[in-house]
């Protein structure tokens, strides 16, 4: 097996476009469990946990760019002003974990049980590749995430990072599993209220093939919003039956299936829940700052 | 005579003695049987079949021999010896042939310079399978024309036990239905071990097991050996809970060693481990509650089946075992029970923790909340209207000889203060609280009450006696004595028991522990929460033969010096005494050691007669538990917030050993009724892994509160009891019943999941009725 250890961005990427076989490790949560379970036996490896390029972040004129090395460790620690993703990164793993693995990684490894991805979609987010010779090329997260366990990256690129749009307004990340710690998403909801846009947005995983949008909740919550004269009024109650009316249509997004750790029916039920809930909780928010 | 109270002996019994594996095991020093290395050795792996049920046509190993650094490739035809090996019938092949009749079956060895070149070697095995229907399901099973998973049929093991009169009037009657999910003992550290061929053609095997000497009789006829050449010792055991009592990898490490003539190192990964080891048995049950109005139980009637999966095991006892504590710790007069278990083609099922008796326990528990409801009082006034006591009369016809305090452990366990109501919450404290799935909502608190009891030792006439040997010797710091017993630390404790037994008999500082191997005789499994009471015996036996002798050499000493020893002789520290006075240095007295060899036997039981009548057990040791729940009963989340128990102990001859035992016990039983399932599908294991396999985490362990009942056991060295299973057998049933009490729900099935809790699924319906006794035989 060829091993490569690039200590540049550029030195990765002429690696990357001479070996396009090699693989790139970044915090290996994913990738040596496949190696450890015969899955995968990659020709080469390409180390990028260490390119400082893939660890930094930035604003730049409303956007964030989040570098695809950055570990949830650090997520949970410096970027408290982005809370869904602070909540996300929190339920991946142990400590152990979250100290090695990326977002970057969760977006290779494309899971639709991938913590992180729900939040990304709810941001609207876009996947930032590269390739040798700085060429970017940016892709919707949707069309970055085109299937279970897969993606739109090319072998000759590497993931940069992820940018969105910095919003304003409340938000939450939850995930429900069968235990407290340690445990794959049975589902998956992450709800953003994007004051300025006047949109409110919902992400699911774990309970489609990818990551789902619900749109059709998105569009009826937003308008309810608007008709009540919350946005501007964050006061201003709903008309009964608005929270119970997300949830039935954020469950109607799911498209779950039953496997080892949940049954379709309770992943459904569970995003009505959740969907419910995470408005309820985002109203009550923006009471609070008032 | 003196009057003076005998003074404690320093790290004797009675004290909460650190462990003496504790430190090692904490720095990450100790070494488990994962760890075992020699200079030159090889690795040996399993080829497993893929199939619950199939034909092996032809078996080519020929691809895997040439694979470079291949040094054997073993089929069936290889086992030099006998070709099955059994812990109570001799029915499990070394390695399948003609068919195999689980998944994960072993079927093929390699050994191979690494692990990486043997698992590539055993790929190139090429076996030809005809796959052949499975018997997936424990009742079809017993249905006419059900495929035969043996020739002989499906019925593994069938028990009747019929007291009093079964067909008794009651005033009211409960009826209830009930089944237990496949567990896991999800030891830490899987099979392991290594063989090392030895110049008389012999093999030296340390392996980490349960029981040394059983290995070795099962061992040694495959290997054609006898007894005396196949040695073995025990290595650093990750955990039991009952996986280790069968054989594993033992057989399959010395093949390849005898074949290659190198050192043969085995270690099965996490997802090998769910394939190669039995698992709690999934189990049926119809019960029958008949009681006069005033809740005095009158009428029980019991029908259980258990699914052995494909090899006997220690199928046989453990439903010897649910079978007779299918009533619960109560006074039943009239009782029936049958209980069956059953061959499929699903993975062999055997010993964890609890033997049966936490089947039993969900199911009476329930039962006894049930005709709570039914008559009216309260569950606990239920439960002590009915409890057993010294001289009460089990289903077997069996008397309580011994301690038998359950009222106490019930009235105890109820008064043990609630949980605490936070005035203001941690997020991480709702139910699922880590997924921030939770501002407090619609929550239900639940609070379940359950006792039950458990066996101390084998059973049924079994006479499982351990022996020790102690030896005196002059050490270099003064006189150490050395415990060599078989007995096997599985991380219970066993071994600081018995270097805290030996301080207090002979009252010496300095005790050593031999390194546990067959040069001294079986001390028997460490299971049926049985080693403090029979190697600790064996134990207290060789030290007072010890001192016996010792002091004999003290009299003779003295009668040559013309001194009179009126008083009594004892040793303190390093010196013996009489009367307060010191005589003389122990060491004076070793030239020569000082050896003894002692064998403790436990009183003696009887096998059950046709009609399950028998003095079957040794004694019975019994616990109380309360849980409090709290479930999210939108989501079905649930968090355990409290659990409360009084176990009954006999005496505590290491208190904080005894309450690790009761939180391991409850994490386990927590396990079991909220998480932990082994899931099947024809025969197919779905999530042999720690992904999928859930066991409870740190944040899923409530705390426990815990308090010991200690009313001496007569008969038993210092009263003890065994400590190790009783909070395993009621913990899930005090959760369940907690949860029903949350939620209304009937949740007759455990693991509770959280579609049960929220009524997504319905209750759990049997089948039919259930299966006939008579179809049985
Ligand atoms: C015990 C355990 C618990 C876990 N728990 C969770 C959990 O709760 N939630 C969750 O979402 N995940 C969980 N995971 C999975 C894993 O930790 C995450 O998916 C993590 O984000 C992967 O990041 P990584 O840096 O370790 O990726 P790696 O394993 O290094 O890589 C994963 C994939 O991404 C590719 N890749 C990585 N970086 C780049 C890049 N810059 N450019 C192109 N491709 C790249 C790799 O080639 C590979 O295909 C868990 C894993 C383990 C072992």
């Amino acid at each position: 097996m060829r091993i490569h250890l690039p200590r540049t961005l550029d030195e990765a990427l002429e690696i990357k476009a001479t070996d396009p076989e090699a693989v790139p490790l970044a915090g290996g949560t994913d990738l040596m469990v496949l190696l450890n379970f015969d899955r995968l036996r990659p020709a080469a490896m390409l180390e990028v946990s260490r390119l400082p390029e893939l660890r930094a972040w930035r604003w730049e004129n409303g956007t964030f760019l989040l570098g695809a090395g950055v570990t949830y460790s650090r997520i949970v620690s410096s970027l408290t002003e982005f809370k869904p993703l602070v909540e996300a990164s929190r339920t991946v793993g142990s400590p152990q974990i979250r100290n090695r693995a990326t977002i970057g990684g969760n977006l290779g490894t494309a899971s639709p049980a991938g913590d992180a991805l729900p939040v990304l979609a709810a941001y609207d987010a876009e996947v930032v590749l590269i390739k040798a010779g700085g060429k970017t090329r940016t892709l919707p997260w949707h069309q970055f995430l085109v299937g279970p366990k897969r993606n739109a990256l090319a072998p000759d690129e590497l993931i940069l990072g992820v940018r969105w749009t910095v919003t304003r307004g409340p938000g939450s990340f939850s995930k429900i599993g069968t235990r407290n710690a340690m445990v794959i998403a049975v589902a998956g909801l992450c709800l953003v209220m994007d004051e300025g846009q006047r949109q409110l947005r919902v992400a699911l995983g774990s309970v489609g093939p990818t990551i789902l949008r619900a749109p059709d909740a998105e569009a009826f919550a937003s308008k309810a919003l608007t008709g009540a004269g919350a946005w501007e009024d964050p006061r201003a109650a709903l008309p009964p039956r608005v929270l119970e009316e997300f949830g039935e249509r954020v469950a109607a997004a799911a498209r779950p299936i039953d496997d080892v750790r949940g049954t379709a029916a309770y992943r459904r039920h569970a995003c009505r829940v959740l969907g419910r809930r995470a408005l309820a909780w985002a109203l009550e928010d923006r009471k609070l700052r008032g | 005579m003196s009057t003076k109270v005998r003074e404690r002996t320093k790290g004797g019994v009675g004290e909460s003695l650190r462990r003496v594996d504790g430190a090692p095991k904490v720095k990450g020093q100790f070494l488990y049987g994962s760890d075992l290395w020699a200079e030159d050795m090889l690795w040996g792996f399993t080829v497993r079949s893929p199939h619950p049920h199939a034909r092996i046509r032809a078996i080519d190993i020929s691809q895997a021999l040439t694979y470079p650094g291949v040094h054997a490739a073993l089929v069936a035809a290889d086992v030099p010896g006998k070709k099955t090996y059994g812990l109570e019938i001799v029915d499990q092949p070394v390695l399948a042939w003609e068919r195999v009749r689980y998944q994960g079956e072993p079927v093929a060895l390699v050994a191979a310079a690494d692990l990486e070149t043997a698992k590539r070697a055993a790929e190139r095995i090429k076996v030809d399978y005809e796959v052949l229907p499975a018997v997936a399901d424990m009742e079809q099973a017993l249905r006419r024309g059900a495929p035969r998973v043996h020739d002989h049929g499906n019925v593994l093991k069938h028990i009747h036990i019929e007291h009093g009169n079964p067909d008794v009037r009651a005033d009211l009657w409960v009826d209830g239905y009930y089944e237990t999910g496949m567990q896991d003992q999800a030891i830490l550290g899987p099979e392991s071990g290594m063989a090392v061929p030895a110049e008389d053609g012999g093999v030296d095997l340390y392996v980490a097991t349960q029981w040394l000497h059983v290995d070795q009789e099962q061992v040694a006829p495959c290997l054609d050996l006898p007894k005396e050449k196949v040695r073995l010792h025990l290595a650093g055991v990750g955990g039991a809970f009952g996986s280790r009592e069968d054989v594993s990898m033992h057989i399959h490490a010395c093949m390849l060693a005898l074949r290659t003539g190198r050192s043969v190192k085995m270690v099965y990964s996490r997802e090998e481990s769910f394939f190669g080891h039995v698992h709690r048995h999934p189990a049926r049950i119809w019960m029958r509650h008949g009681a006069s109005r005033d809740g005095k139980l009158i009428c029980v009637r019991v029908r259980m089946v258990i699914d052995g999966g494909a090899y006997a095991s220690s199928s046989p006892a453990v439903i010897t075992n649910a079978s007779t504590f299918a009533a619960g710790p109560y006074e039943v007069p009239n009782v029936l029970i049958d209980g069956t278990a059953v061959f499929t083609n699903n993975p062999p099922c055997g010993a964890m923790r609890g033997f049966g008796a936490v089947q039993a326990c969900f199911g009476y528990e329930a039962q006894m909340d049930k005709l709570a409801a039914r008559v009216g009082i309260d569950p606990v006034e239920l439960r002590l209207r009915n409890a057993l006591s010294t001289g009460s009369v089990l289903p077997t016809g069996q008397v309580i000889r011994g301690s038998a305090p359950v009222r106490e452990v019930i009235r105890r366990c109820a008064a043990l203060p609630l949980p605490p109501q936070p005035v203001e919450r941690d997020p991480i404290t709702y139910p699922g609280g880590a997924g921030n799935v939770s501002r407090g909502e619609r929550l239900r608190q639940g609070t379940g009450f359950a006792i039950g009891y458990k066996n101390i030792a084998y059973s049924a006439g079994f006479d499982d006696s351990a022996e020790a040997r102690v030896k005196l010797f002059a050490g270099a710091g003064g006189p150490v004595a050395e415990v060599h017993s078989a007995a096997a630390e599985v991380g219970q404790g066993v071994h600081t028991v018995l270097v805290q037994i030996a301080r207090e008999e002979l009252g010496i500082d300095q005790v050593t522990l031999h390194p546990p191997d067959t040069m001294v005789g079986s001390a028997g499994s460490s299971s049926a929460s049985r080693q403090t009471m029979m190697s600790g015996g064996a134990v207290q036996l060789a030290c007072r033969a010890v001192r016996d002798q010792l002091f004999e050499r003290v009299r003779q000493w003295a009668r040559t010096r013309g001194l009179t020893l009126a008083g009594e002789l004892r040793i303190m520290g390093a010196d013996v005494v009489t009367d307060g006075r010191r005589l003389a240095p122990v060491v004076d007295f070793l030239e020569q050691p000082v050896v003894a060899t002692r064998v403790y036997h436990h009183r003696k039981t009887t096998p059950m007669d046709e009609r399950g009548q028998g003095d079957v057990h040794v004694t019975f040791a019994f616990a109380a538990q309360r849980a409090v729940v709290e479930v999210d009963e939108e989501l079905g989340l649930v968090r355990v917030v409290q659990v409360a128990c009084v176990q009954d102990v006999g005496h505590a001859l290491n208190p904080q050993s005894v309450y690790g035992q009761i939180e391991g016990g409850t994490a386990q039983g927590l396990g079991l009724a909220v998480m932990e399932e082994i899931q099947i599908k024809d025969g197919r294991v779905l999530n042999p892994s720690f992904t999928d396999y859930l066991i409870p985490t740190i944040l899923d362990m409530p705390p426990v509160v815990s308090e010991l009942v200690e009313e001496p056991e007569p008969g038993v060295p210092f009263g003890a009891k065994g400590v190790g299973e009783p909070s395993t057998v009621v913990s899930t049933a005090a959760i369940a019943a907690a949860l029903r009490a949350a939620t209304g729900r009937e949740l007759n099935r455990v693991p509770v999941r959280p579609d049960d809790l929220i009524g997504l699924e319905p209750p759990r319906k049997s089948s039919g009725p259930p299966p006939a006794v008579k179809g049985v035989a």
